[in-house]
């Protein structure tokens, strides 16, 4: 993993200082809210409905157990004893006090984290596949580039005002669990027809208030070309980018407004001038990086005691069934911890189960963990043979439902409980819909099945790229959800259509009932999923499910 | 003809914990909104949101928020008023575990 150098350490342990200092000043009335909220903004501190929130970047969603175990230190020492992560992989303190801020930054810092760079107009926390250096269908491990894309970022004096934020993702495979369509750069690791290893280089992707799926800029950029590519796009928005209007300022706008053609020719433009001012520095600093990523050294024993657990333990079968993936090293299972247990909070782990994850992957995971953007808790490399103790460990902590990829496992924002943004709550929308599933016990049978929930138009919960998608809105002051169907967040990124006119609080989770159980009886067989029956037969049969009265109405 | 005026609370964060206070008659912050000064006249209301905002070292995003005279005081509109009367729904935390 990586480690931060001296140089990374010394700004880190500045910027607390820094901090610390302008936390004192507001607090002794020399700094108005108007002053002091840009400053905070820049260290991750928000201000929501019931208190301040810290967010905390885990750069690309890699940690060690020591800096989990610190996670889960700061949520008892400064919060109520407990985190909440994110769709960015990044966590959430919902509680903390304006004072212990600085506190919390320092000992982040211990551990090599900070918050920097997590709000505000600036690049924030760089997101990659957290199956990363464990997946098998991978080209290249992403994160070394995804550090180059951190350390460059950090503190870029070019990039502190941007237009509006700006949001970086990077894959290493084929099948796309970073959702890099959806972002303002997705990068993809390919190959291309002479077997070398590249980008392709996506932009303008993003959803809120104006969904859109990202572009391709450049079917293939040599690796070495990275940063000074990145580097091209980000100045030709900063330059081009609409200050005006806060809601036509993301890239993906300046994209629609300016044509692909355009920002192709000024990127490659910019690029041209810029290129040869990297002289080779990035690519060593990379050499440095990549070194702090090479693959854990993987043991070969045998896995005969794995298929024995499993044929004595229908309980345990049923979790590896849904819980594990397919490894690139002989002998090992990825591992996915639900954070979603039926009821419960999606995201939200409390500090004891954070200890018990760091614990079992200092014991059976080669020290690493990682937060994947479905808000759930990796171990990337697990051995087999160690399987049946990890899932043990597991269930003593809460942490053992098998539902990784079902109707449970729902993406959900904060929404209205926390979000000062929100126009409806999600987070009692996404227990309902979790908590009926499993008493109707049906959820094994529907198969693959993501929802995916958001307290207001800003999507952070990712509701367009949901197969089904909710919404809640605020219509004349009584929350009201939305529903949208067919979203799709993988390498064939699509943005669901809306089914039609809203439900109330008390008849969503009917609705998503109704719609799922109505799919059960559409699908042309058991393996054909939900997403591919809606879109083999289009929205009507969902619609006529959703809106049974109104079918009738038109019939009378 | 000039629109209705509907009754209001200023409102904010608190400066160090975060949470919701609102203005009472007296100039104090108040974690009841129950306490806090129902305002019916828009040119009064706008005068004390700025006396509001002058005090910087004490809270933060003062606004004022529909509320309506309860039996025991105002009481918010709203729902998004409402819940911060109480704190999340998830978790017993904020003002309802006070
Ligand atoms: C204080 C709480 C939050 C605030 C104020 C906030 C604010 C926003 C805003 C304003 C946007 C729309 C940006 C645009 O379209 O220009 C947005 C988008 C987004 N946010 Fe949040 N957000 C919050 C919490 C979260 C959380 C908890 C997550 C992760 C679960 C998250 C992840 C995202 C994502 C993935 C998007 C959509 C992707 C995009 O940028 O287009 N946000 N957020
Ligand atoms: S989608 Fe809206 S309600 Fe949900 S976290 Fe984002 S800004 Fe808040």
């Amino acid at each position: 993993m990586y480690k931060y150098n001296d140089f990374d350490e010394g700004f880190v342990r500045a910027r607390v200082a820094q901090f610390r200092g302008q936390v004192e000043r507001r607090i002794d009335g020399s700094l108005t809210e108007d002053e002091f909220k840009p400053l905070r903004l820049m260290n991750g501190l928000y201000l929501q409905l019931h208190a301040y929130m810290l967010r905390v970047a885990v750069p690309y969603g890699t940690l060690n157990s020591a800096q989990m175990l610190q996670l889960a230190l700061i949520a008892d020492k400064w919060d109520k004893g407990y985190g909440h992560f994110t769709t960015r992989q990044n966590i959430q303190y919902n509680w903390p006090k304006l004072g212990d801020v600085p506190d919390m930054l320092e000992a982040l810092a211990d551990v090599g984290m900070h918050a920097i760079q997590t709000s505000g107009n600036t690049i924030r926390n760089v997101t990659a596949d957290h199956f990363a250096g464990a997946a098998s269908d991978e080209i290249e491990d992403p994160r070394p580039y995804a550090e180059l894309l951190r350390q460059w970022s950090t503190d870029h004096p070019e990039f502190q005002f941007l237009p509006r934020k700006f949001k970086i993702a990077v894959t290493g495979a084929a099948e796309d669990r970073a959702v890099v369509r959806a972002h303002d750069i997705g990068l993809q690791i390919v190959r291309n027809d002479a077997g070398e290893v590249g980008f392709q280089v996506i932009i303008g992707g993003g959803l809120g208030r104006t969904p859109m799926v990202g572009k391709v800029l450049r079917e293939f950029l040599p690796k070495a070309d990275l940063l000074p590519y990145c580097e091209a796009i980000v100045s030709v928005y900063n330059l081009l980018g609409r200050r005006d209007n806060k809601y036509k300022a993301r890239i993906k706008i300046t994209v629609h407004e300016n044509g692909l053609a355009k920002i192709q020719e000024l990127v490659e433009e910019r690029f041209v001038n810029i290129r040869e001012d990297f002289s080779g520095h990035d690519q060593a600093l990379l050499t440095e990086i990549e070194a702090a990523f090479v693959p854990p050294a993987f043991v070969k024993k045998p896995t005969d005691g794995y298929e024995a657990a499993r044929l004595a333990n229908p309980a345990f079968r049923s979790w590896t069934d849904t819980n594990l993936s397919g490894h690139k090293a002989d002998g090992y299972a990825i591992v996915s911890i639900s954070i979603k247990k039926h009821g419960a909070t999606p995201g939200d782990a409390t500090s004891e189960q954070m200890r018990v994850m760091a614990d079992l992957a200092q014991k059976y995971g080669h020290n690493e963990l990682r937060i994947s953007h479905e808000q759930n808790v990796i171990l990337p490399h697990v051995h087999k043979s160690d399987l049946a103790k990890v899932y043990a460990a597991l269930r003593e902590a809460d942490l053992a439902t098998a539902n990784i990829g079902l109707a449970s496992d729902i993406i959900a924002c904060p929404g209205m409980d926390y979000c000062a943004l929100a126009t409806a709550r999600s987070i009692p929308i996404a227990q309902e819909i979790a908590t009926r599933f499993d008493e109707l016990k049906i959820e094994h049978d529907i198969g693959q099945l993501k929802i995916k929930i958001s307290g207001c138009i800003n999507a952070c919960g990712h509701h367009h790229v949901g197969h089904i998608g909710i919404l809640g809105l605020d219509r004349a002051g009584v929350e009201n959800y939305q529903i949208t169907l067919g979203g799709d967040g993988t390498q064939t990124t699509t943005i669901g259509e809306r089914a039609g006119p809203g439900f109330s609080a008390d008849d969503i989770v009917p609705a998503i009932e109704r719609l799922v159980t109505g799919y059960l009886d559409l699908r042309s067989d058991e393996n054909e999923t939900f997403l591919q029956t809606y879109r083999r037969l289009g929205m009507e049969p969902f619609k006529a499910i959703l809106y049974p009265s109104e079918d009738k109405a038109n019939a009378a | 003809m000039a629109r209705i005026f509907t009754p209001k609370v200023v409102t904010a964060n608190a400066l160090l914990e975060g949470d919701a206070v609102w203005l009472t008659e007296d100039n104090t912050w108040t974690r009841n909104i129950a306490e806090a000064e129902l305002i019916t006249d828009e040119a009064h209301g706008d005068l004390r949101l700025l006396e509001a905002q002058a005090r910087a070292d004490e809270i933060a995003g003062a606004y004022l928020a529909d509320a309506r005279p309860g039996s025991s005081g105002p009481e918010p509109v709203h729902f998004r008023e409402a819940f911060r009367t109480r704190g999340p729904s998830n978790y017993h935390h904020g003002k309802q575990a006070e």
